[in-house]
C-alpha cells in the first residue's frame, strides 16, 4: 500500500512539472514553423550596361588645374554621401587630386616635361585585374565581379583594414566614425556607411546597372572615357590605340584598369 | 526527521522562480501589433509576394536581395505572380518604402514590439527622415 502511494506521488509530481514547464516549451516551440520557399528569380534590368572589363581613359591633356578638376569630385562625392570631415585624417576619398610624383612613383623618367610634372592627376581605385586588396580580405567583403569591378559589399566589411594595408594606390579610406553628421545633402538614392566600415570607388556600379555612364565621367566634358577594354571596338580601346598612356605603378603587377593620357 | 516536505516546498518554489518570467507575462501578453498599411500600400493590396509569406520571410528577401544587387548587379525580381519588381529598400517609387511609405508605423512597431533591431537603416536613408 505504501508503495503504491509512493508512486502515485512519484507520478503525480512528475506531471506536475510537465503542467508547470509546458507553457515554456511552447513559448520556444512557436517559433519552428516556417513558410515554404519561393523560388526566387532576379535579372539584371533590360538598360543595364554590361562588360567583359570595365575600365577608364583619363585625358590629362584637358586639364589645367585642379580647379577643373573640383566639379568632378564634387559629383562623385555629392552622389555618394562622401562626407566633409574637415579633419585630414578621417578623410573618405573615392576620388581626388595628387600630383605626378605621387601617383606615378615607379616612372623612371626624373626629366619628365613640366607640363606633366605640375599637372594635377584624378586619382581613384583603379579596379586592378589582379587586385590585392580582394585577396587581403578575410570575408569577402571586397570582390571582384565578373565585369572587371572590384567591389566593397559594405554590409559585410568588418574594418579589419587588411585591404587598406594591400592595396598599393591609397583608393580605400576608412570611416573612424560615423560619416552622416558630415554629409551636407543626404542623396536617399544611395547609402550612406557605418563607423567602421571601409570605402573606396565603386566604378558606380549603381549607375551601370541603370543604364547610365559614371558620374565623374557623365561631368567631365569628355576628359574622361569609360568602356569595357575586353571589346576591341570599344571608345576605350580606340583611345588607348591612338594614343601614348601610362597607368599607375604598373611594375606591381596588378594590372590597373586606368589609363592616363599624358 | 523527515525533510520531504521541506524539499517538496522547496522545490515548488523553486520552479516558481524559474518559470516566474513566463508566467509573469502570460497574462498580460500583449497583442502583436497590427503593422499600420501606408494608402499606398493598401491601394496596391498585394506587396511583391503574398502577405503570410512576406510576413515570414521577409527578411530572407530583403537578404537575398542584396546579396543579388551587391554581387551580381541583378535589380531586378520577378515575383511567383510573374510580375516585375525593381529591388531597392529605400529609393524610388519601386521600393520597399516608395509603397510602405511609414517606416515607424510599419516596419519600427512590429520590431520594436519583438526587441529586433536591424541595422539596415544605419545605412540606407529612411526618405523621411533625409536631411535636406
Ligand atoms: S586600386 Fe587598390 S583598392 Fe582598387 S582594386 Fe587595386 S588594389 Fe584594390
Ligand atoms: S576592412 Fe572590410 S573590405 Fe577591407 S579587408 Fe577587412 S573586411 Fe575586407
Ligand atoms: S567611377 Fe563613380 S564612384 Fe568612381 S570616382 Fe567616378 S563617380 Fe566616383
Amino acid at each position: 500500500m505504501k508503495n503504491s502511494r509512493r508512486s502515485f506521488l512519484k507520478i503525480a509530481g512528475v506531471s506536475a512539472l510537465g503542467l508547470v514547464i509546458k507553457p515554456v516549451f511552447n513559448t520556444f516551440a512557436s517559433s519552428e514553423e516556417h513558410a515554404e520557399h519561393l523560388k526566387p528569380d532576379f535579372s539584371k534590368k533590360n538598360n543595364a550596361l554590361t562588360g567583359k572589363r570595365w575600365g577608364m581613359v583619363i585625358d590629362t591633356r584637358k586639364f589645367q588645374s585642379e580647379e577643373d578638376l573640383k566639379p568632378i569630385i564634387d559629383a562623385c562625392n555629392s552622389i555618394h554621401n562622401i562626407p566633409d570631415l574637415k579633419v585630414k585624417n578621417h578623410e573618405i576619398k573615392w576620388i581626388w587630386e595628387d600630383e605626378y610624383e605621387h601617383a606615378f612613383t615607379d616612372s623612371e623618367n626624373e626629366y619628365v616635361n613640366e607640363r606633366v610634372k605640375h599637372l594635377p592627376f584624378l586619382v581613384l581605385c583603379n579596379h586592378c585585374d589582379d587586385p590585392p586588396c580582394v585577396r587581403a580580405c578575410p570575408t569577402k567583403a571586397t570582390f571582384k565581379r565578373e565585369d572587371g569591378i572590384v567591389l566593397m559589399d559594405f554590409h559585410r566589411c568588418i574594418g579589419c583594414r587588411f585591404c587598406m594595408a594591400a592595396c598599393p594606390y591609397g583608393s580605400r579610406s576608412f570611416n573612424f566614425r560615423d560619416p552622416r553628421p558630415g554629409i551636407e545633402h543626404q542623396n536617399p538614392d544611395y547609402p550612406t556607411r557605418t563607423k567602421g566600415v571601409v570605402e573606396k570607388c565603386n566604378f558606380c556600379a549603381e549607375r551601370l546597372a541603370v543604364g547610365k555612364m559614371p558620374k565623374c565621367v557623365e561631368v567631365s566634358n569628355g576628359a574622361i572615357a569609360f568602356g569595357d577594354l575586353d571589346d576591341p571596338d570599344s571608345t576605350v580601346r580606340k583611345l588607348l590605340k591612338e594614343n601614348y598612356t601610362i597607368r599607375r605603378k604598373p611594375s606591381l603587377g596588378t594590372h590597373p584598369s586606368v589609363f592616363y593620357i599624358v | 526527521m523527515n525533510d520531504k516536505s521541506k524539499i517538496v516546498i522547496g522545490l515548488i518554489i523553486f520552479l516558481a522562480i524559474i518559470t516566474f518570467p513566463f508566467w509573469y507575462n502570460m497574462g498580460k501578453a500583449t497583442s502583436a501589433p497590427e503593422p499600420k498599411l501606408s494608402d499606398k500600400a493598401k491601394a496596391a493590396k498585394v506587396c511583391v509576394e503574398p502577405k503570410e509569406y512576406m510576413k515570414a520571410e521577409h527578411m530572407h528577401i530583403l537578404d537575398n536581395w542584396r546579396n543579388e544587387v551587391v554581387r551580381k548587379g541583378n535589380r531586378t525580381y520577378k515575383s511567383s505572380t510573374g510580375k516585375e519588381y525593381n529591388i531597392s529598400l529605400s529609393s524610388g517609387e519601386e521600393s520597399c518604402l516608395g509603397c510602405h511609405t511609414d517606416k515607424a508605423e510599419f516596419c519600427d512597431k512590429c520590431h520594436d514590439y519583438a526587441s529586433v533591431n536591424p541595422y539596415c537603416w544605419d545605412c540606407h536613408i529612411d526618405p523621411k527622415e533625409e536631411k535636406k
